[in-house]
């Protein structure tokens, strides 16, 4: 077997080693503790970070869960063919609901189908995790993301709707979680709750980590409109008046199409982006997610009936 | 930000009154951890609201309810680094009825800053936040005199509200503790050293944040290691991809796992431990020697906490999520059904003697009766009183009995093997947090 040196001075975790050993240890909590666990697997980069630590915290066994992602079909294909080569390498089982399913049941009444599907989002999951009993899912939500998730446990229950109330968690002490639920009911469990955007990219470059290339600077094909840089695609075609530009961007976060907005960088390796990450002077989700900016209270709304 | 960067968590506690807010918000402001978006948004509310300047603590103002209210409802986690450490808040209202949320936060911290408004002094508040913060064993306390501004920057308050509270935190057992004079609202002595507090000598709040010294809060002489999870895989899986993948086995090696692997998974909660080192598997008191210390990166000749390892044993023996493996040491923990301990009450619901409830104790949930309430404490004057029932925030000390023998030390010299939580059945809420004596 190979041994691996002692890098760091004894009795001294790294701020990513200490956050590694947190993150594996919610991992192991929720395998022994749930019933019928499964991980939210979406392709990007933080749901990347956390196959990362499934394996650092399971192997040489499998999962003892499957993987899921609820696919919005706005992704980027980019991110999904990403999704399907990490799931495949793994040889883990992987579980793709799509809101499609839910349009087609009639759950969803979507207006415009062009339009961002995130209003919907909620629905599909809770679908999905009725229709396999899950009873924990483990999502990559981090606390310095938006300030509703700032205030969110790491183990965060949520009722037989799937809502989160705000005003009624259960208090979350040192690293005893409870995990208990009853039939019917469920938990999302956050086991990256305490890494920033910083710590991310830093794993990613630790762990050399493959993910998928739009987070890194490419030409792309983007219009203007309400402030925001807009990526053309099959769902974005300029409007009347609306010029359509080649910048040099990158992905922060990698949403729903029509509403994920790159900015213009030439970060083109993991190294180059923390440089830009370390003196960016716009939060990731300011940057990048037109869904969040519609009232200051976005991200609760949405949580309280069900999203992650 | 280097690769060595250590963490550090800490609590902040005090009322809007002390400008607590403020003193966050210009923590973020100062080290350049506020981002534009950020930024922009507050100074829109503090426009609306016909404020002259920006109020930076608008910046830890979180959900709707709170906003509309005006008021904090529960902890809330804020991060920020600067090139020497990354930092963790935990940001905890003020309010009485709080005691809960700042007993969570502190059940994490390293440090708690404790705030004082230099015109009030030392107050029931702070007498409170202090208990507390020994209760929960916080290694580290800053004393952190506010609104200094508001007293002319005056050394003769500053030195004369340390000597009050000096004598206070002799009597709690809190021995770290730091005193510092600031005013938050003009950025003195918070991150930059301002120009008004010349007569002070010590480090201003950020630089101490980012210098005290850590390593050795972690108790690192006697190994624990609560088994968490069993880590099975069949002789005939091995040399298959998923195998492979693990760095665990070589093709040279496969043939040492014919019969299949057997590990126990779990975070080291306090020491280190050897491959080779004689350890004991409580409660059963069997013991054998570390085969192998197994991590995704390949194997180790020594870890310790809080390390998320796992870790083979030269001898097969019936091993279970709950049971504690330690190192066969002079200072063995202690295997009961009984114990003493200080609980927190936190559910609205009260204590009901008469029922059974649950305790999580490490990796370990055992059926409990609370046999004994010896007293309740007043945390605003640490006076003892008979104690009857426990409502919501009430402090006790009480004696358990569990189904169940539990492996444990004490609190005071171990946070993780001393602490549990007690969970109610019936609603499967958390309504205690414990400390065992």
């Amino acid at each position: 077997m190979k041994l691996v040196e002692n890098i760091v001075n004894r009795h001294t975790l790294t701020h990513l080693d200490a956050l590694e050993s947190e993150s594996i240890h919610i991992m192991r909590e929720v395998a022994a503790e749930c019933r019928n666990p499964a991980l939210l697997f979406s392709g990007g980069k933080d749901s990347i970070v956390m196959l990362r630590l499934a394996e650092k915290a399971f192997r040489p066994a499998k999962f003892p869960f499957p993987l899921v992602h609820i696919d919005t079909e706005h992704n980027f294909p980019e991110v999904i063919a990403c999704r399907d080569k990490l799931a495949k390498d793994l040889g883990e089982r992987l579980i793709v609901r799509s809101l499609e399913d839910s349009i087609r049941r009639g759950s969803i009444v979507v207006k415009d189908p062009d339009k961002p599907r995130n209003p919907y989002q909620s629905v599909t999951p809770l679908e999905t995790i009725a229709e396999f009993g899950f009873d924990a899912c483990m999502g990559g939500a981090r606390r310095d993301e938006e300030k509703a998730r700032a205030k969110e446990r790491i183990f965060s229950f949520r009722d037989e709707f799937g809502q989160w109330d705000p005003k009624n968690q259960r208090p979350e002490l040192w690293d005893t979680y409870n995990t208990r639920v009853h039939a019917g009911e469920n938990i999302r469990v956050f086991p990256i709750s305490n890494w920033t955007e910083m710590d991310i990219w830093e794993y990613i470059g630790r762990e050399k980590l493959y993910i998928p290339n739009i987070y890194f600077a490419h030409e792309r094909e983007v219009i203007r409109r309400g402030g925001s840089v807009i990526p053309v695609s099959h769902l974005v075609q300029p409007k009347a008046g609306e010029k359509v530009e080649v910048l040099s961007v990158r992905f922060r976060t990698v949403g729903d199409m029509t509403c994920t907005a790159p900015v213009e960088s030439v970060a083109r390796t993991v190294d180059e982006i923390i440089e830009e990450t370390a003196t960016t002077r716009i939060t990731e989700r300011g940057a990048t997610r037109m869904d969040d900016q519609t009232s200051d209270a976005s991200m609760e709304l949405r949580k309280k009936e069900g999203y992650f | 930000m280097s690769n060595t960067t250590q963490l550090l968590r800490f609590i902040t506690a005090g009322s809007v009154d002390d400008g607590k807010s403020t003193l966050i918000g210009r923590l973020l402001h100062d080290s350049k951890s506020i981002f534009e978006d950020q930024f922009s948004a507050i100074a829109r509310t503090s426009e609306k609201r016909g404020m002259a300047a920006v109020d930076l603590s608008l910046l830890t103002d979180g959900l709707q309810a709170e906003r509309e209210q005006g008021i904090t409802i529960d902890v809330a986690y804020r991060y920020f680094a600067t090139p020497r450490r990354k930092f963790i808040i935990g940001d905890t209202p003020g309010h009485e009825q709080y005691t809960r949320n700042m007993v969570t936060a502190a059940s994490t911290a390293n440090l708690a800053i404790i705030l004082i408004d230099a015109r009030k002094g030392v107050l029931t508040q702070t007498r409170r936040h202090s208990y507390l913060a020994s209760l929960l064993g916080v290694p580290h306390v800053v004393l952190a005199v506010n609104k200094m501004d508001m007293v002319d920057y005056s050394q003769a308050r500053f030195d004369q509200i340390i000597a009050e509270y000096s004598s206070f935190a002799a009597q709690l057992g809190l021995h770290d503790v730091h005193c510092i004079p600031l005013s938050a609202l003009n950025g003195d002595m918070v991150v930059n050293r301002g120009a008004n507090l010349g007569w002070y000598g010590g480090p201003a709040l950020l630089e101490l944040l980012e210098t005290v010294e850590i390593d050795h809060d972690v108790n690192t002489s006697d190994f624990r290691f609560p088994v968490q999870w069993v880590c099975r895989v069949h002789g005939s899986d091995f040399g298959s991809d998923i195998t492979r993948q693990s760095g665990l086995v070589s093709t040279e090696t496969v043939g040492e796992y014919a019969n299949g692997f057997r590990g126990f998974a779990g975070r080291i909660e306090a020491g280190e431990v050897s491959v080779g080192d004689e350890v004991t598997v409580l409660p059963s008191g069997r013991t054998t020697r570390v085969k192998e210390i197994v991590t995704y990166d390949g194997t180790l000749q020594t870890a310790f906490a809080p390390q998320s390892v796992t870790i083979t044993l030269a001898d097969e023996i019936d091993i279970s999520r709950g049971d504690m493996i330690v190192r066969t040491s002079a200072h063995p923990p202690k295997v009961d059904k009984e114990f003493e301990g200080t609980l927190c009450w936190l559910s609205e619901s009260p204590l009901d003697k008469n029922r059974k409830y649950l305790v999580k104790h490490t990796t370990r949930t055992a059926k409990c009766l609370f046999s004994r309430l010896d007293f309740r404490v007043d945390v605003n004057t640490l006076e003892q009183h008979a104690a009857e029932r426990l409502n919501m925030n009430d402090i006790a000390r009480v004696a358990i009995k569990t189904q169940q023998p539990l492996v444990f030390d004490s609190y005071g010299t171990d946070r993780a093997t001393g602490s549990f939580i007690v969970i109610d059945e019936a609603t499967n809420n958390t309504v205690a947090a414990g400390m065992i004596a």
